[in-house]
């Protein structure tokens, strides 16, 4: 089999992956893109799409806002499909510690430019309709977006192939082995490619320091209006980026068909992707008590994906201390479809030896003793 | 006889008439629309296709095929609901 050659090779086509080999192509970089199922078909596929600053640590929000800053250029250049929404996120406080939570909250966003608005009780009630009486305000961030990614993903590989890319499907990268200044990798069907940069954009099944986090979602038949905002419950930050076992946590979410998608849970240590029927059902209760006549909706299909977890909930994005050849894109947890672009971005300009927007720093892998590292 | 209001209409049926037949008889044909806005109406009427959903008593996307009417329901659909 022949030997194609190419600036970068970008192993794995979910979101991430589409958005390098975009920015890289976009950089007059010749791009050869190796996927192993269909383009956005991974973890990509099972998120929820939401578009969302996080306020967790200073390089969340850094990497959260500047890769939403990127996502708001590309919206008019969107296709329909995408579903791009600008319904905002409404986060919801069920007590007086969780308002300390919001005022906490929103004073973090608006020293950092983020437009946040406390809502009371009654606002939050005419917010959203279908919440339960009795809560006690939430956060209102009117910036967050929501996008259905896999289509997201469909056209940024389209846009970098319109730039010159090309893209293998149906194939995986069975190794990669790189030395003195140039990488190979090496495909299923024998194939290889010989590049300059290896991208690894593999998400969960990348073997450098991440740990599959399991997630379900559900999604109702179409109930137009039933929700308006993406809908979090504060106590999500306590749970889901806890390090518990096994969480569950109100999350909701308006499609654009009318739609509600149901999240979410977080399990480690679970390979099975298969629906577990008690976790997909805490899920669902756990909804219920936010929003009681979700119990009415009719729950058309039950998923699960993913998240590819890392030991600080920073991804990982930059050269791999074990082979500084192949540069990680991976790690980022809940978060990547928001992220891929700012990820993408940081590794175009790393390799361009431009200065980036944002510092990389707290998202190189060496953060981590290459000891560490698996693989 | 069993009666029942589609969009409105009073609508007079035998016992154990199914809503698809009395929304079909009240000469209604869009039962609902497909994301895309198409009309939709009954097509394999035995449950499966999901086609013949329709909003009863303020339920909406309930299949209209499977369910038997019954005095006073009021049965709304797609060109009603959605403008
Ligand atoms: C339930 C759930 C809800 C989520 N909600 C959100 C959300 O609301 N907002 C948000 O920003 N993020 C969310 N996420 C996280 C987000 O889905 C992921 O972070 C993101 O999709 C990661 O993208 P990726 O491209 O790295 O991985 P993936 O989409 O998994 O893509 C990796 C690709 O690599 C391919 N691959 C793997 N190995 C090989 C190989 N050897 N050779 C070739 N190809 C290979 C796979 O086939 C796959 O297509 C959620 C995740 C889950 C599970
Ligand atoms: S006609 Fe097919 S489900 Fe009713």
């Amino acid at each position: 089999m022949s030997v194609r050659i190419a600036d970068v090779a970008v192993v794995g086509g979910g979101i991430v992956g589409a958005a390098c080999a975009d920015a890289f192509s976009a950089d007059g970089l010749s791009v050869e893109l190796i996927e192993a199922g269909i383009v956005g078909g991974g973890a990509s596929a099972a998120g929820m799409g939401h578009l969302t600053v996080m306020d967790d640590s200073e390089a969340q929000f850094a990497l959260t806002s500047f890769s939403l800053r990127l996502w708001k250029r590309l919206e008019t250049a969107l296709p329909a499909e995408v579903e791009y929404s600008r319904c905002g996120t409404l986060w919801v406080a069920a007590d007086d510690e969780e308002m300390a939570e919001v005022e906490r909250k929103r004073q973090f966003y608006t020293l950092r430019g983020v437009t946040a608005e406390t809502l009371d009780a009654r606002q939050v009630a005419e917010a959203e309709p279908n919440l339960r009486p009795g809560l006690a305000g939430g956060l209102l961030v009117p910036g967050d977006r929501v996008i259905y990614a896999p289509c997201a993903a469909a056209w940024l590989v389209k846009r970098a192939i319109a730039g010159g890319a090309r893209v293998r499907t149906g194939v995986r990268a069975v190794s990669t082995d790189a030395s003195m200044g140039a990488g190979m990798v090496t495909l299923s069907d024998g194939g290889r490619v010989s590049a300059k940069h290896i991208v690894d954009a593999t998400g969960a099944a990348s073997p450098d320091l991440v740990r599959p986090r399991k997630g379900h979602l559900a999604i109702t038949d179409r109930y137009a209006g039933f929700v308006r905002h993406q809908v979090v419950e504060l106590g999500y930050l306590k749970s889901a980026h806890g390090h518990d076992i096994e969480s569950v946590a109100f999350n909701v979410q308006p499609r654009a068909t009318g739609q509600v998608l149901i999240g979410s849970s977080r399990q480690y240590g679970i390979g099975d992707s298969r629906v577990d029927a008690h976790l997909l059902a805490r899920m669902l209760r756990r909804a219920v008590e936010y929003m009681p006549r979700i119990a009415t909706l009719s729950v058309v299909r039950a998923w699960t994906g993913f998240r590819a977890a890392t030991p600080d909930s920073l991804p990982l994005i930059g050269p791999s201390p074990r082979n500084g050849q192949v540069l990680l894109a991976t790690g980022h947890e809940g978060l990547g479809i928001t992220t891929s672009l700012g990820t993408a971005r940081l590794l175009a300009d790393w390799v361009a030896g431009r200065k980036p927007p944002i510092p990389i720093e707290p998202y190189l892998p060496t953060r981590f003793p290459a000891e560490v590292h698996r693989g | 006889m069993v009666e029942i209001l589609v969009n409105g209409k009073v609508v007079r049926v035998a016992p154990g008439t199914t809503v698809a037949a009395a929304v079909l008889i009240a000469g209604e044909e869009r039962f609902r629309h497909s994301v895309r806005g198409e009309p939709r109406g009954p097509l394999c009427g035995m449950g499966i296709c999901f086609e013949c959903c329709v909003t009863i008593d303020g339920r909406p996307n309930l299949r209209s095929c499977q369910m038997p009417c019954r005095d006073g329901m009021e049965v709304v659909t797609a060109v009603f609901n959605e403008g």
